[in-house]
């Protein structure tokens, strides 16, 4: 219920809100993602940008670890090999569980050995299909586009920064994967997986890299065409001329 | 006799010059670096992560660990011994105890968050140069926090009450002299830290917690505002 007072709005969108700061007095304001209301006042519950969507005010994180969430596609590595599955590193606090069953259509005899399958330190592609409250993990492998990662480079980025490097409807990897001609699968996790000619993977690492340390700017699509394109024709030059 | 006028001509509320600096340590999940006159603290965030071994795993919500640590070089006098001691181990703990209350961890639960704070070079108010640093360092790393917290050193030297006592000060000989670290979450004003050594009355302890309140208030806008430049290109 409004008290006939005007909600007040302290912070401006985009702005960055750091912990504790109050971004907004008044009931008529809702906190989102980020956020918790204390009183009429409702106050930053951690580092982010704020973003105002109508009345409800979010903080997008900007930092930050991983946290394994239900349906995210997140690159792995095989840490553990047991009896009925894998243990897989996540690059979070919490490792993932794949089950036998979730691994493969296959016959697997009892007491088979299991690292033909995926062996220890292999990197493979999965989906999370369940997070428990105590953060136990269960992945699949049933899925278009899941599978295990064969040669190629994993390089680690920023987590929050998965979705600039994707672009929107995947239009940024698409053209690095185009100009680079670089297989590349991005982790929601923050694993990236590259594979190609050696220099044009290396390439690929420089933008993705470029990408992460930009992120904040606009028009940053054409800033890496540009970035590949010119890059790309001057190692042609030197191979043509070698 | 009395203490007239501070030995470096600062008034008796003002502390020594501050500098604060987020994201220091680019392989850290969070970093933070805060100096105050010649008290250099840096901190760096891990985690949330792994937490072993398992016994001290909490199912309910993620654990703090702090770690304070003075580098053998840092003293003005002698050589600090380097490793634990129990000074450091005491510090480590209120530490911990005054950062915990500001960190949501409970959707981090079996999971760890180490901060390490390493201090190069010291002058008195090392512990509350660390709880500064640290709390940066750990907003920096993204962890859910209700506040940051500010802290500073308050106390007594002769008769006068003064603010972030130097190291001249805190071995004042020719007069009692009483120390109060102060830890403050400067949005709520609740205090997380409150140690003393020395002696003072009640009439001048609130007097001194109302001064430090405010210059916490003063280190938290600094604080603010060096989290604010770091992320502040990633603005739009």
């Amino acid at each position: 219920m409004s008290k006939n007072k005007m909600p007040q709005i302290l912070a401006k969108d985009k702005e960055i809100s750091v912990p504790g700061e109050t971004l907004a007095i008044g009931m008529d304001v809702l906190p989102g993602v980020g956020t918790y209301r204390d009183k009429e006042k409702i106050i930053a519950n951690r580092l982010g940008l704020v973003v105002i969507e109508g009345v409800t005010i979010k903080l997008y994180p900007l930092s930050g670890r991983y946290l394994p969430k239900s349906g995210d596609t997140i690159i792995c590595k095989v840490i553990d090999v047991g009896f009925n599955g894998w243990r897989l590193d996540t690059n979070s606090a919490y490792s993932a569980m794949l089950s036998m069953k979730d691994a493969t259509s296959d016959f697997i005899a009892r007491g088979a050995n299991l690292t033909q399958y995926y062996d220890l330190g292999d990197y493979i592609v999965c989906k999370i299909v369940n997070v428990t409250s105590q953060k136990l993990v269960d992945v699949t492998m049933k899925g278009p586009g899941l599978r295990k990662l064969k040669g190629g480079r994993v390089i680690e980025v920023n987590t929050n920064k998965v979705p600039r490097i994707i672009g929107k409807q995947g239009s940024m990897v698409v053209m690095i994967k185009e100009i680079t001609g670089c297989y590349i699968v991005v982790g929601q996790n923050g694993f990236i997986w590259i594979d190609g000619d050696p220099n044009n993977e290396l390439l690929a690492v420089q933008a993705i890299r470029k990408i992460e340390r930009e992120s904040h700017l606009s028009g940053l699509t054409d800033k890496i065409k540009e970035y590949l394109e010119n890059n790309v024709k001057i190692k042609n030059d030197l191979q043509t001329k070698n | 006799m009395t203490y007239k006028q501070r030995i470096d001509g600062r008034g008796f509320d003002e502390t020594r010059p501050i500098e604060a600096e987020v994201g220091i340590i680019p392989r850290a999940d969070g970093s933070a670096m805060f100096k105050i006159g010649n008290t250099w603290a840096y901190a760096a965030v891990y985690g949330p992560r792994n937490l072993h071994p398992k016994f001290l795993q909490d199912p309910q919500r993620g654990i703090l660990r702090c770690n304070y640590n003075m580098m053998p070089f840092s003293s003005s006098g002698e050589r600090v011994r380097p490793g634990g001691s129990r000074r450091s181990k005491e510090i480590s703990l209120v530490t911990e105890k005054a950062l915990f209350p500001v960190l949501n961890l409970e959707e981090y639960p079996n999971s760890v968050v180490d901060v390490f704070i390493e201090l190069p070079q010291t002058e008195a108010g090392s512990r509350c140069a660390g709880i500064c640093a640290a709390s940066m360092a750990l907003a920096d790393a993204g962890l859910e926090m209700k506040d940051l917290v500010s802290a500073v050193s308050v106390g007594k030297v002769g008769d006068k009450l003064l603010v972030d006592l130097d190291y001249s000060e805190e071995s004042y000989a020719d007069g009692p002299v009483a120390d109060i670290p102060i830890a403050i979450m400067p949005n709520s004003d609740k205090i997380t830290l409150l140690q003393m050594d020395g002696e003072v009355n009640k009439e001048e302890l609130l007097k001194l917690l109302e001064m430090g309140k405010k210059v916490c208030r003063q280190i938290y806008e600094l604080q603010k505002k060096a989290l604010k430049e770091k992320y502040h290109e990633a603005d739009g």
